[in-house]
């Protein structure tokens, strides 16, 4: 009796946790569990970090794990994770990235490991123009020896980061900024210390079998949003969460097509040489493009350096209405 | 008798052409040698120091014969790699370290293997002083199996315990070894990291930032050494205490970097070290090396001051070794050359198999997509 009513309890209590927050969890975590992370960045010490992602960790590690520094990088025996304020200031360290970090298990054949994560926003932001809202997921996921991955809720956040915290090579984390204080349910799996999420794997955040929506980051949820409205309509859209660019889950992909016949690939960076474009010619060299009963369509942000004005911004990215078109225009409805 | 006395006369006369300032210990009959020697060297100019390395050295025997092998070890090699360049065995980019060889070999006489080391590409003399073989690493210039890196690096990307390479970026090794020293600091195993950089990497930005980083309330044990040609580069870290080195004196490198290590164990702080040295070879294979300078300078350099000239010359003349034991040194060197040489050019190719593996590090098997979309490569840890 007492074991029923014990997880009848555990049954209604959901937790609401913000982006930030499990980040901040995850990092906690590995910082306990293992004393050879540690944590350096712009602000990330005293001022409990640009984004306060990483509030409370300098008061509880102290200045040998958390580390204000300028933009640099380093490495060697220990699992360093390198916050960039924005993925625009990575530009100034990513020789380090590409060339020191990427590359050195392959160019040591195996004996020189680089377990690194360069984690911080990505992709636009609300206001902040041209330089800070560079999408920097393809130029990253074109090199071989580096994982990419881009969460876009907050269990994908800290199951993701403490994977790429303990994984033995270099992971570019690539988060948003406007999704740092949204709050989403943490399952109580989600709570525990244990939980990582496998890197290379998408989630089917919403099934469907009138067409495929394969996103990442924020706009997982723009996707989410249309899948809503055109669920009114009767047309039902399969929404994958890809959570990893590189290795991208292109089975997933090919399963859902397979059932679905229709794709469309939704990101918040530039089309040309895109994520978007990616999977276009995956899906083309796979057996799912027998399947397809339209060319793919991709949605991604305007092909232009970011703009300030606020009715230029909204324009230059894909709005739920831009989504909601495509599809309807790859159905041919 | 007159052996004897003809042999030091021969010495007093190599001492005066030289011009090699030494103290006989003690003078014994022709079998015996000299224990060990003390020497003078030439005094390091100072920024920000107080102290400064000792100028009166002693060097034993042992130490003296184990210095000399391995830096016509060096040469050896070099000059062999030479020789495959221009056979067409060895491909791509090479940069050689003739003439440098007292840099390499000073600086591990006073560090230790659990000591960490990261430079440019000019690297196969401290992949050797560091723990690397002749063998593979030739066979790694020439992109065999068998080589350090299997035949996946070449030149400029080879690796050892506590050795991170070979970089080919100009002035990108300088961060990352800020970030080992760093990873000592962090580890409290009073360990240093010996960081170097050319001239064209001095001017870069990255290195001031690694200067702010490795002196801004770290104090990590990062000993920062460079050679240059002139100017003084050893005043640049305006806060950072400096040193300048004779580089083509092995006794000198040796002498300033135990000052150094010190420095950096004591936890004062980071400490750059100018070597002047001197390379023979062009700056890489496709440099022929006159165009910026004449050949009567590197004919001077060689004939005045020559790394392993000098020292076999101190040996020499304090009995501490005998021509004919320096002789058979070099015929056993050039033996390991010789059969390294073989084994580079006769170990084969690494498989084709292995194509990509290494992309990850302790990973499962990944399939790679090779040149075509049929093309499924696997790729293991």
């Amino acid at each position: 009796m007492s074991f029923l009513r014990g997880s009848f309890i555990d049954a209604l209590v959901v937790l609401q946790m913000m982006v930030r927050d499990a980040l901040n969890q995850a990092m906690d975590e590995e910082l306990e569990r293992d004393e050879r992370v540690f944590l350096l960045g712009e602000e990330v010490a005293q001022y409990d970090g640009a984004y306060k992602v990483s509030r409370g960790l300098w008061k509880k590690y102290g200045d040998q794990r958390i580390i204000d520094t300028p933009i640099s990088e380093v490495r060697a025996g220990l699992r360093p994770i390198c916050e960039f304020m924005t993925f625009n200031f990575s530009m100034q360290a990513i020789d380090q990235v590409i060339n020191s970090a990427a590359k050195t298990c392959y160019m040591s054949a195996g004996f020189q490991a680089v377990p690194i994560v360069f984690r911080g926003p990505n992709g636009s932001s609300a206001g902040v123009a041209a330089q800070h809202s560079q999408c920097f997921a393809a130029w990253y996921a074109h090199c071989p020896g580096l994982k990419v991955v881009s969460p876009w809720n907050s269990e994908d956040a800290k199951g993701l980061l403490k994977a790429a915290i303990r994984d033995d090579n270099p992971v570019v984390f690539m988060e948003n900024e406007l999704m740092y204080g949204v709050p989403f349910e943490m399952s109580e799996e989600a709570l525990s210390k244990d939980f990582v999420l496998p890197i290379g794997k998408a989630k089917i955040e919403r099934p469907g079998n009138h067409v495929t929506l394969v996103s990442h980051s924020r706009c997982v949820g723009h996707c989410l949003d249309a899948a809503a409205v055109l669920a009114k309509e009767g047309i039902e859209c399969e929404v994958i969460n890809l959570r990893s660019i590189r290795p991208m889950d292109t089975d997933a992909i090919e399963a859902s097509v397979m059932k679905t016949n229709h794709l469309v690939t939704v990101e918040g960076g530039w089309p040309q040489f895109g994520v978007g474009a990616e999977i276009c010619a995956k899906i083309m060299e796979g057996p799912a493009f027998n399947y397809l009963d339209a060319p793919v369509t991709r949605v991604t942000g305007v092909d232009i350096p970011m703009p300030y004005a606020k009715i230029l911004e909204d324009n230059s990215v894909p709005q739920i209405k831009d989504i909601i078109f495509s599809i309807k225009k790859t159905l041919n409805v | 008798k007159l052996k004897m006395l003809t042999n030091i006369s021969n010495v007093l006369r190599a001492c005066a052409q030289r011009n090699v300032a030494a103290v006989v210990m003690s003078a014994r009959t022709y079998a015996d040698f000299t224990p060990e020697a003390t020497f003078e060297i030439k005094k390091c100019d100072t920024f920000k120091l107080d102290e400064a390395p000792a100028t009166q050295v002693v060097l034993t025997r042992d130490e003296g014969l184990e210095y000399y092998r391995i830096m016509q070890t060096i040469r050896r090699m070099e000059l062999k790699a030479d020789q495959l360049y221009k056979q067409k065995i060895i491909r791509g980019f090479c940069h050689l370290y003739d003439g440098q060889e007292a840099c390499a070999v000073g600086i591990e006489a006073s560090i230790n293997l659990s000591d960490h080391l990261i430079t440019a590409y000019r690297a196969h003399g401290y992949t050797l002083t560091r723990g690397g073989t002749v063998k593979e690493i030739m066979a790694e210039l020439t992109g065999r199996r068998g080589g350090i890196a299997k035949g996946k690096g070449g030149s400029m990307h080879m690796y050892t315990k506590h050795f991170y390479g070979g970089n080919g970026i100009v002035g990108a090794q300088v961060p990352l070894g800020a970030g080992v020293a760093l990873a000592c600091k962090y580890q409290g195993n009073n360990q240093l990291c010996v960081c170097l950089y050319g001239d064209g990497a001095a001017n870069q930005g990255q290195i001031f930032e690694t200067y702010n980083m490795a002196n801004n309330r770290y104090g990590m044990g990062t000993s920062v050494e460079r050679a240059a040609a002139s100017t003084d580069y050893f005043r640049r870290g305006e806060f950072i205490p400096g040193l300048r080195v004779d580089g083509m004196d092995l006794l000198c490198v040796r002498e300033a970097t135990r000052f150094a290590a010190d420095h950096c164990r004591s936890g004062k702080g980071p400490i750059l070290m100018e070597l002047q040295t001197y390379r023979y070879h062009g700056h890489s294979m496709s440099d022929p090396g006159v165009s910026y300078r004449t050949r009567e300078e590197i004919q001077e350099v060689r004939s005045k001051s020559d790394p392993i000239s000098m020292l076999k010359d101190r040996m020499l003349s304090n009995n501490m070794a005998s021509i004919e034991e320096l002789k058979e040194i070099d015929v056993e060197v050039r033996k390991e050359i010789e059969d390294a040489a073989l084994f580079a050019t006769t170990d084969p190719e690494p498989p084709l198999e292995e194509l990509c593996n290494h992309i990850y590090y302790n990973d499962a098997a990944v399939e790679v997509r090779g040149t075509n979309p049929w093309a499924k490569l696997k790729s293991v840890s």
